[in-house]
């Protein structure tokens, strides 16, 4: 199983090489989608499938958002030179990153190892005993995020709600001001 | 005429009604299989959008007007809202699930149990497809707008 993960993570690694290299829009953003089945695969593997089916599904709706807006474009091929200091900075910053995330995660448990599996009464283990019994819900992620942890669940609903309220304000053809005029 | 061959048309008005009904049936279930209000609401606007790929945009918004799918979208966050609060009037607490604790206890691994779960799902489900197909629907209108705005081709021929 093992070996399976170091395969996808190669395949999405690469993948994503592609889709910053690439001077193509259109197979930058199909390489993002390759990115996100991978991804999701990684998901259902760690026997989380309903977080395996948003992903796979919000990856599709997103691919085809960012398909109809570069195809339509003329300016599909980035040209021009990168510049010396930019390439130093970034490169200090990744490493930087990466120093300390070395130091991060050799302080965090083993892959696949569930720490607080192991203590008695945890949050976790206490869901996991008691959560078909206190709300009734065969799933325990729905009775998680929809009982436990409902608040999670309206801020979440809430985010979603005001980004698309921005949208639309941002987007739409006739301004307010437009709109009166033409109802007077 | 509008959108793809008529060969897309086909498959998609067939193919159309099933991704609906397989969204319906993700969040109905959501309780008791995988997936929930957000993955099902997510399917039910992709179905909108296989519409709008297919037919055109003006035809998706004959069928689900924009503004009727502002009003779902709030709908969905009211209803949301007021089974929180309702928990508040019935069981003392927000979010309370009263009705599993208190009228209607069901049996685990039914359709009709869990409570306030299955409406939450609902809602959620309406308020994030009704919202996804309306941020779809702006940004494809957005570009076309856009192209008309600056015509590249039109100013190069006036020079």
């Amino acid at each position: 199983m093992e070996i399976l993960f170091y395969i996808m993570i190669i395949y999405m690694l690469i993948a994503a090489i592609i889709a910053v290299e690439t001077r193509d829009l259109l197979s930058s953003v199909i390489c993002l989608g390759a990115i996100g089945v991978g991804v999701s695969l990684m998901f259902l593997f760690l026997k989380a499938p309903d977080i395996a089916i948003t992903q796979i599904v919000v990856e599709v709706l997103g691919l085809i958002v960012l398909i109809r807006a570069t195809i339509s474009r003329d300016l599909t091929f980035i040209s021009g030179d990168r510049e010396f200091f930019g390439v130093v900075v970034s490169v200090v910053i990744v490493l930087i990153i990466f120093i300390a995330g070395i130091e991060v995660f050799r302080s965090m448990p083993d892959f696949g190892n569930a720490v607080f599996a192991e203590v008695p009464n945890s949050a976790s283990n206490t869901y996991i005993r008691e959560g078909v019994k206190d709300t009734g819900a065969a799933n325990l992620v729905a009775s998680v995020i929809l009982d436990y942890r409902g608040y999670d669940t309206l801020g979440e609903a809430t985010v979603l709600f005001t980004s698309i309220l921005g949208a639309i304000v941002i987007l739409r053809r006739k301004s307010r001001k437009q709109l009166e005029e033409i109802d007077k | 005429m509008k959108g793809m061959t008529i060969i897309v048309k086909t498959v998609s008005s067939w193919v159309k009604v099933l991704i609906f009904l397989f969204g319906i049936c993700i969040i109905l279930t959501g309780h008791l299989t995988p997936g929930g209000g957000f993955a099902g609401g997510v399917i039910l606007a992709s179905s909108y959008v296989l519409l709008m790929l297919a037919f055109g945009r003006e035809f998706a918004e004959e069928n689900l007007p924009l503004a009727a799918a502002s009003r779902l979208d709030c709908a969905g966050a009211i209803m949301f809202a007021a089974i929180a609060v309702l928990g508040f009037v019935w069981g003392g607490s927000f979010f309370f699930n009263y009705l599993y604790q208190i009228y209607l206890p069901g049996k685990a691994l039914n359709l009709v149990s869990a409570g306030t779960i299955p409406l939450s799902n609902i809602a959620i489900g309406i308020k994030v497809g009704a919202s996804l197909f309306l941020i779809i629907v702006m940004l494809s209108g957005f570009c076309q707008d856009y192209r008309c705005k600056v015509d590249f081709t039109k100013t190069k021929g006036e020079e």
